[in-house]
């Protein structure tokens, strides 16, 4: 274990009070990609969400560098009324990165740049979203279902992309359910993890609730 | 930092943007007093600051609800909160713009819209002075009420009962200084306490907006 993994260690994460997932554990090194497998509801956003920072784990370790996580959820974070030049350009400012032009390129974009993104077909939207992780220089990705509504063409462009970031140095977590051919991907299923309803705060909620009412 | 400011500044004046919403409700809140309470010019001289000031405070009142109701829709809010500069940070952006998109337009406005009002003499300075250092702390205050009210669906009757008590000192200390200043009389107190109220708001209130955002995004 080193300073640049990211390292959980018996995690475990709520979605609105109700335990969801519990006794997470596993290491990402940089390099690798990890894609979390599972049933819709089984947590898969609720973890990312909790290792990106967004909500307080129930119990258990996170470790990794500071400032390290670009996270990518379900929406995009795309301003209809800006170009795409204008959105991209936007996280490029933020994440204080220089130019994006070479991302333009890497995500087939080019020739989309000076049109509004509320013009864009769901799969250009989505493949815009993505260029976003490539602005941010972030090494872990934390990718939540990133190939919905992309073609096959796209989710090759996509897995190029992630390929890249890996032999950079960089590592990717993905929640998705399909394959995108990528020879270093660790599978975790997340389905032996699911919280028996019984244990963390489920059981005591519900006692609470009755005592409430005796 | 800059290019948040700037992103919600160009969002604002795009199509659907909202800007000048603001201006023309206060507009048409002036011109509407007059035609309800009749042309009397002692009786709108009279009740001008108070009215001008409540105008405005309604005015932004109107687009308080978009600050962070759209970057929330769109995902843009966890981005921003995954994203290096500090939550504190993103707030304090987000009422700067509505300040200058809803709170600058109103201080140059007013004192046009005062001429509706019959407002008299020195009124015309002192209401662009008490506007001017009074509408910072009604963008800062709104945001803390946005940012409560962020994951809730439609919650922009909730975010005005929420923000208009929160208006009274600042409503109370600027229509009194207009008044003061309109029959010539000291109006350092009054606005003392206008630019005191302002300086306390945009110190202390982006942290409290900031943790309420961390709250509502779990």
């Amino acid at each position: 274990m080193n300073a640049a993994d990211l390292t959980v260690t018996d995690l475990a994460v709520s979605r609105g009070g109700i335990p969801v997932l519990e006794g997470v554990s596993f290491t990402l090194s940089p390099g690798r990609a990890l894609v979390l497998r599972g049933p819709n509801g089984v947590g898969k956003t609720t973890l990312l969400r909790t290792l990106a920072g967004l909500q307080p784990p129930m119990a258990g370790d996170i470790s990794m560098p500071a400032d390290a996580i670009a996270y990518s959820g379900h929406a995009d974070g795309l301003k209809a009324t800006l170009s795409v030049t204008e959105n991209l350009g936007f996280w490029a400012a933020i994440y204080g990165t220089g130019g994006f032009d070479p991302v333009l390129e890497a995500m087939n974009l080019e020739a989309l740049c000076d049109r509004l993104a509320g013009s864009l077909s769901a799969g250009q939207k989505r493949r815009l979203g993505l260029a976003r992780l490539l602005v941010s220089g972030r090494p872990i990705w934390m990718l939540d279902e990133p190939t919905v509504s992309l073609d096959a063409a796209s989710v090759a462009l996509f897995a190029g992309a992630v390929r890249t970031h890996l032999a950079g140095g960089g590592a990717a977590l993905m929640a998705t359910h399909i394959d995108l051919g990528i020879a270093e991907a660790e599978v975790l299923d997340l389905a032996p993890f699911k919280a028996r309803p019984s244990t963390v705060g489920g059981g005591g909620r519900g006692r609470e609730f009755d005592e409430a009412f005796a | 930092m800059i290019a948040l400011l700037l992103r919600d500044l160009r969002l604002a004046i795009r199509a659907g943007g909202g800007f000048g919403l603001g201006l023309a409700f206060f507009l048409i809140v002036t011109v509407l007093v007059p035609f309800g309470v009749g042309p009397e010019g002692d009786t709108l001289a009279r009740i001008a600051p108070g009215i001008l000031w409540v105008g405005a405070l309604l005015a932004c009142l109107l687009s308080l609800d978009r600050i962070f109701a759209l970057d929330f829709e769109d995902g843009s809010l966890d981005l921003l909160a995954t994203a290096p500069i500090p939550l504190e940070a993103v707030v304090t952006m987000k009422a700067a713009a509505h300040w200058l998109t809803t709170g600058l337009p109103l201080v140059v406005a007013a004192p046009v819209f005062g001429v509706l009002l019959n407002l008299q003499g020195e009124g015309f300075f002192w209401l662009t002075v008490s506007l001017a250092l009074g509408t910072p702390a009604l963008s800062v205050i709104g945001t803390f009420g946005a940012a409560l009210t962020v994951g809730l669906k439609r919650g922009g009757l909730l975010l005005s009962l929420l923000v208009l008590p929160l208006y009274v000192p600042t409503l109370i200390f600027g229509a009194e200084t207009v008044r003061r200043g309109t029959e010539g009389m000291e109006t350092g107190a009054p606005l003392m306490l206008l630019a005191g109220i302002t300086a306390a708001s945009v110190a202390l209130l982006p942290f409290a907006s900031a943790a309420a955002i961390r709250v509502n995004l779990r």
